[in-house]
């Protein structure tokens, strides 16, 4: 489940707002979105990709709640993990582009 | 209405006129109804989309990616793609709708390389467009769609038909979820694109797919098919919504103690994983993966290592609990009735498209891995869409001046008065216990299907009773509405088929009956009924004298598996 919003990181677009199918968030005036409804989030991990700074961290239960430290996300290189991994943002090449299914279905019996 | 009114409106999301017409409305927007608006648009009409969440981002594909049944037009490939699935979909699927199928998805994803799909190439330089990795593809969807002039509302979940006074529909009514704002559309035809059933499972993507297109277009006097065919569980690590199934093909399947799991598989044996989990833990571990293909695997799929390595686990060396999460009609085939090839219900002016609609005839009752999925979002929505339009410029615009009544009941209006509010959070919890344990839904027997079927009879009882809740609560309570009547429909049409077919286990009636080799109907909302349809009539015919005698079952191919 979402489980972070970084207050230093935030720029307050709000895309993050939109995208969730879910409707997780809600928008703060001059702030943070908040997460207002946890519990009906479904961790797709889609709001971590569409956050152009890294702010939002999406904790891999998801059916209970965790408890996150920011600093150490930050640290073990977790937070933003997906965007890198799929190759989304500017500057990056989508994994799209690089995939190996093909590669795979051969080994496929 | 011209395109441009439509056009010059900017956010999708709040800042819309509540009150819109079109001649075409697409409920959905996942890769079905994006095809469908795409191809009303194309075709020349104006198109609404309205989405319950955001379009692009929303929906199980999104989420999750899928394999497309993408064959080139060579006559032996695709009579080998066709044959390779009718023994496991039970005999069920018809020829002349897979090579339809087959066809008009060829030229579609086609058409998301000219709209730039960074498809890749494979070991031979020539491109390979067999896999679409969702957030991709369906940003790409999105802007095709604005492109096109077409209308989008965001967090618009619709929720009732609006019909005339001689039964066709005629548009929509909704509410907008952050601003809590009612809307209507007015359309000439409406598609009905609001993907599968999966019961708030948090199967990958899906939580956004609880049937409500199947309550609304049966409101409207339309008909399911084979909503038997209704038991997809996808394989997650035990504490993860990521049901991405492809890559537990290279596992090795453990029982606490470490021991193999004898004949548990991610295909053939999944059962095995489900009736070992009805008493035990089962661990999954990806250790027939060579080195060389987990880093192909890393690159075709980030999502599927994305928890495991957030959660320290290497799935090559470490061994991680599995659970098989509840898909429905998701991955499983049954949906509305189509009764031609433009996908048009059995109502005038409502189609239906993608996992909305009955996938049987390419699928039967056996979705085995995806691929066909994907292929008929992108086939139905692109047929629905281009009748659609076609209807709805044969009816005219005047027909957007018709009186026009909402038909949607459960949870909408109450049968009596005085009653407590609907506690729509118990109803949600019943109706899951009734369909996600696997030996009620997976595993079926009269009497646990009989048994279940009172228990839900009652809780839809108990919705008609009710008194309705307040706005902020009204999406969550037709969504249990549409989650009762979808498993008093499954469960109905269950009881219905005394025999084992496609992914229908019935305990009872273990074999395969060839009296049964038929589809079998369901609808009636306070009245539950099932009735059998023969095969097919007319083109569908054309299919059928093969079906019984093709039982090539080609383990081996590779077109069509589940990512
Ligand atoms: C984990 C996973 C992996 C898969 N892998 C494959 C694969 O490899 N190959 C394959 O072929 N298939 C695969 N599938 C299936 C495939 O993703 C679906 O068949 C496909 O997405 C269907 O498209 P759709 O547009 O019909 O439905 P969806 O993509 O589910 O979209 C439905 C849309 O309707 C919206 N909606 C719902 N209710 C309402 C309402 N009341 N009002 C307005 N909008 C509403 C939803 O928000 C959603 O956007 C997979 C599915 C899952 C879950
Ligand atoms: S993981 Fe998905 S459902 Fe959860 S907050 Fe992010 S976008 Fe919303
Ligand atoms: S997407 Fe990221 S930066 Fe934008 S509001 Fe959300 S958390 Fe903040």
């Amino acid at each position: 489940m979402i489980e972070l919003v970084s207050k230093s990181r935030c720029i307050e677009c709000n895309l993050c707002v939109s995208v969730c199918p879910t409707n997780v968030f809600d928008s703060v005036l001059n702030g943070a979105p908040t997460i207002a409804r946890q519990s009906d989030c479904q961790t797709c991990y889609i709001c971590e990709l569409y956050c152009p700074v890294d702010a939002l961290y999406v904790a891999p239960q998801s059916d209970r709640q965790t408890t996150v430290n920011e600093a150490e996300l930050t640290a073990t290189g977790l937070l933003g993990s997906y965007r890198e991994n799929v190759g989304w943002g500017s500057g990056r090449t989508s994994t799209a582009k690089t995939d190996q299914t093909f590669q795979l279905l051969k080994h496929l019996k | 209405m011209s395109k441009n009114q439509f056009e010059s409106q900017e956010s999708s999301i709040t800042d819309f006129d509540p009150n819109l017409a079109a001649d075409v409305l697409v409920i959905g927007g996942g890769p079905s109804g994006t095809w469908a608006a795409w191809s009303a648009a194309a075709s020349g009409a104006s198109a609404v989309l309205v989405d319950k969440g955001y379009c692009g981002t929303t929906g199980c594909a999104a989420a999750s990616g899928n394999g497309v049944w993408y064959v080139p037009p060579d006559q032996s490939l695709r009579e080998a793609a066709m044959a390779s699935r009718e023994t496991l979909g039970g005999f069920l699927s018809n020829r002349h709708w897979m090579a339809r199928v087959l066809e008009q998805t060829y030229t579609n994803v086609n058409q998301l390389a000219e709209w730039g799909y960074p498809f890749p190439t494979d070991d031979e330089g020539k491109p390979y467009r067999r896999s679409l990795q969702g957030p991709e593809y369906m940003r790409l969807m999105r802007k095709q769609v604005k492109k096109a002039g077409v209308k989008i509302l965001d967090h618009s979940p619709a929720l009732e038909l609006l019909i005339d006074q001689d039964g066709a529909v005629g548009g929509a009514k909704g509410i907008n979820r952050r601003t809590g704002r009612r809307w209507a559309v007015r359309a000439q035809a409406v598609i009905i694109a609001t993907g599968g059933c999966a019961f708030l499972s948090k199967a990958l993507g899906c939580n956004v797919l609880t049937g409500d297109g199947y309550l609304m277009a049966a409101e409207a006097g339309a008909e399911m098919s084979g909503m038997e065919f209704s038991n997809a569980y996808g394989i997650s690590p035990a504490f993860s919504s990521v049901t991405k199934t492809l890559f537990y093909n290279w596992a090795t399947f453990t029982y606490e103690d470490g021991t193999e799991i004898p004949g548990a598989g991610s295909q053939r044996g999944r059962s095995v994983i489900a009736k070992t989990l009805l008493t035990q833990p089962v661990y999954a571990i990806l250790d027939r993966a060579t080195e060389e293909m987990r880093v192909a695997m890393r690159v075709a799929q980030p999502n599927f290592f994305l928890p495991l390595d957030r959660a320290g686990i290497d799935p090559f060396t470490q061994r991680f609990p599995v659970t098989l999460r509840l898909e429905g009609t998701v991955r499983g085939t049954g949906g509305i009735r189509i009764v031609d090839e433009t996908c048009a219900t059995s109502v005038r002016g409502l189609y239906a498209a993608g996992d909305a609609a009955t996938r049987e005839l390419i699928c039967g009752g056996f979705t085995g891995g995806g691929s066909h999925n994907a292929a008929w979002a992108i086939s139905s929505g692109f047929w629905s869409g281009q009748s659609a339009a076609e209807y709805a410029s044969l009816l005219g615009g005047k027909a957007n001046q018709r009186r026009l009544e909402g038909v949607g009941e459960a949870a909408l209006q109450s049968k009596s008065s005085g009653a407590n509010t609907l506690a729509t959070d118990e109803v949600i919890q019943a109706v899951q216990a009734e369909v996600f344990p696997y030996n009620r839904n997976y595993f079926r027997t009269e009497r646990g299907l009989s048994a279940s079927l009172d228990r839900l009879h009652s809780l839809w009882q108990e919705i008609r009773t009710s008194r309705v809740v307040a706005d902020n609560e009204i999406v969550r309570a037709r969504e249990a509405a549409a989650m009762v009547a979808t498993a008093r429909w499954m469960y109905s049409s269950a009881l219905e088929r005394k025999e084992t077919r496609g992914m229908h286990k019935h305990e009872d009636y273990p074999q395969l009956d060839p009296n049964q080799q038929h589809y079998l109907l369901s609808g009636g909302l306070d009245k539950v009924w099932v009735k059998a349809q023969p095969l097919g009539r007319g083109a569908e015919d054309r299919g059928k004298g093969e079906i019984f005698q093709s039982k090539i079952l080609d383990s081996t191919s590779k077109i069509g598996v589940a990512l």
